[in-house]
């Protein structure tokens, strides 16, 4: 470097890794400016438009008979959703990460297909399954069973759009921890459930954890394929995101974002958890496969 | 211990953990009620319209206008997201300024963050009133209810996934390479378009294709702000809907499966960009 320069502009000067000041100041500007239009100010917007007629409406909005029952309804529909995919998941990544048998990458394949599937679709499925001009429809009548424009149709539409959130998560994370730790349980004489309970999940529980939240976030947000079965009755198969709809289109706009920014809040409340989650699961990650 | 040793012998041979026979069977159980049996019923139901009639419903004029709208408007927002999204990734990995771990964090908003919620918050944002789109108004653009509004609720919906596909790459990326590339006389320019552009096309290309698929069958944040005038601003899913509330069956469902097969051809090609990208990097 016998450039005659004074040392401290070769110290200061770009490295061979970096761009000069005023690019680095336009490309993070020109990513602020989009993050801004398409995240932050409309996640302001749900904030100030849910407060823009005061607390006192704010609070009514939230408290009305109909929003409870939606808000009732969405943590039914998410109470039975979410442990029933976390189960189903448990177990199917118990099965593909820890054997080895022939179609299993078409498996995991065919796990992952709910998120391919429009939500709207995922909700016109059942309606033809079991609506009244289907097969199943039929029988279901004459037996007096209900599904569709129903609350179990709902919890139908929800498992179904929420039915590879977990699993995606604990696949992977399994596959790189092995099964060394469960073949040692298992030769000091502890049986399956226990090797399970005591090695397994402790092991997985950050993962799990994470999985259920993503899982949990979609379930109480979903709309579309909640909206195609059911029915829209008010007070009866409403839930949250369907409420927020009929407010906003009844030109109620101040009650419908207090509703929304309860459900902005929680997504809130997910992003703070996942970012949590992550470094847990990574670490997690690192001391169990360190240990081999 | 000696005993221990040989169980562990046994296990390695036979390589068995209990719970095979049961996880996979309740796997499978449970994957063939909740989505397979259900996904083919709904392709049984169209062979009943036949061919042409399978034909007939998915060329009608309005459903034509509703896939030319719906592929358009993915199309263009998938292509926002990857050249945004590259910018963003870029400057989350390389740059230092305030807030960054928080702004990090809340780019996976659009996942997080309920549609219907999205929807109407966007739609007051770009509406010719609001913050935004009054300013476009003023010059005499109009965004939401046209279909560019849907353009702007298919942005948002795919940000996430250019930004944090390419992002791990960039992070990764071996700071050697750069370097040489430098010594060797290169610009900052030919540095990137030549050696880490082509380092990160494969990731930037699943992000794309990501970011469309998912467009592709969004439904709460668009009808908000789209206006929803049949041929004009009516996305395909929409569509689906419409002809249910009609009684047409038969009708959504041919849309609906028209709609599962260019999804699962966008799936398949997918993964074959994952598995060429694999294999260029071994």
């Amino acid at each position: 470097m016998s450039t005659g320069l004074p040392l401290t502009v070769i110290l200061t000067a770009p490295s061979a890794r970096t761009e000069p000041w005023w690019l680095r100041l336009i490309l993070i500007g020109v990513a602020l400016t989009f993050l801004l239009s398409f995240i932050f100010l409309p996640l302001a917007l749900v904030f100030i438009q849910a407060f823009s007629k005061g607390v006192g409406y704010y609070v009514s909005a939230l408290s009305e008979p109909n929003a409870l029952l939606a808000a009732k309804l969405t943590l039914t529909a998410a109470g039975i959703a979410v442990p029933l995919n976390m189960v189903f998941s448990v177990a199917a990544a118990w099965s593909i990460a820890k054997f080895d048998f022939p179609g299993k990458s078409f498996l995991t394949t065919l796990i992952d297909l709910p998120f391919s599937v429009s939500p709207v679709v995922a909700g016109l499925i059942y309606v033809l399954l079991f609506g009244l001009q289907g097969w199943i429809g039929e029988w279901l009548k004459a037996h007096d069973i209900q599904l569709v424009f129903a609350v179990p149709g709902i919890v139908l539409a929800t498992v179904f759009v929420t039915f590879p959130f977990v699993a995606r998560e604990l696949i992977p994370l399994m596959q790189a921890q092995g099964s060394e730790e469960e073949e040692a349980a298992l030769v000091l004489g502890a049986t399956g459930w226990q090797t399970f309970w005591h090695v397994t999940l402790p092991n997985i529980r950050w993962g799990l954890l994470y999985g259920v939240i993503l899982c949990n976030a979609r379930a109480m947000g979903e709309f579309g394929a909640v909206s195609v079965v059911s029915g829209h009755i008010r007070g009866l198969t409403n839930t949250l995101p369907l409420h927020v709809e009929i407010l906003y289109n009844e030109y109620n706009s101040a009650a419908a974002f207090a509703v929304a920014s309860l459900l902005a809040f929680l997504a809130l409340v997910t992003l703070a958890a996942k970012s949590v989650l992550e470094w847990r699961v990574k670490a997690q990650l690192k001391e169990s496969t360190s240990v081999h | 211990m000696l005993w221990g040793f040989v169980l562990a012998v046994v296990f390695k041979k036979h390589g068995v953990l209990p719970g095979f026979k049961l996880t996979l069977g309740f796997t499978i159980l449970y994957l063939s009620l909740i989505v397979l049996i259900p996904l083919s019923a709904t392709f049984f139901k169209a062979a009943e319209l036949g061919w042409s009639g399978f034909f007939d419903v998915v060329t009608q004029p309005r459903v034509l206008a509703s896939y030319r709208l719906t592929f358009g408007a993915s199309l263009a927002g998938a292509l926002i997201n990857a050249f945004f999204g590259l910018i963003v990734a870029w400057v989350l990995v390389r740059y230092e300024f305030p807030f960054k771990k928080l702004i990090d964090a809340l780019v996976d908003l659009p996942f997080a963050l309920p549609t219907a919620v999205a929807g109407i918050a966007l739609s007051s944002l770009y509406s010719t009133k609001g913050w935004i789109g009054s300013l476009f108004y003023a010059h005499g653009i109009k965004i939401a209810y046209t279909p560019l509004g849907v353009t702007i609720a298919l942005t948002f919906i795919g940000l996430p996934f250019v930004v944090r596909t390419v992002q791990p790459i960039l992070e990764d990326f071996e700071p050697e390479l750069e370097e040489a590339a430098a010594s060797l006389g290169a610009t900052r320019w030919q540095t990137f378009s030549k050696v880490i552009f082509p380092a990160i096309s494969p990731a930037l290309l699943t992000g794309f294709a990501l970011a469309f698929a998912r467009a592709i069958g969004e439904y709460g944040s668009v009808i908000f702000i789209a206006g929803n005038i049949p041929m004009v601003s009516e996305i395909t899913p929409l569509l689906i809907i419409t002809k249910l509330e009609q009684y047409d069956y038969p009708g959504a469902n041919a849309l609906a499966v028209s709609m599962l097969v260019v999804s699962f051809l966008i799936l398949f090609l997918i993964n074959a960009i994952q598995r060429w990208s694999q294999r260029r990097t071994l």
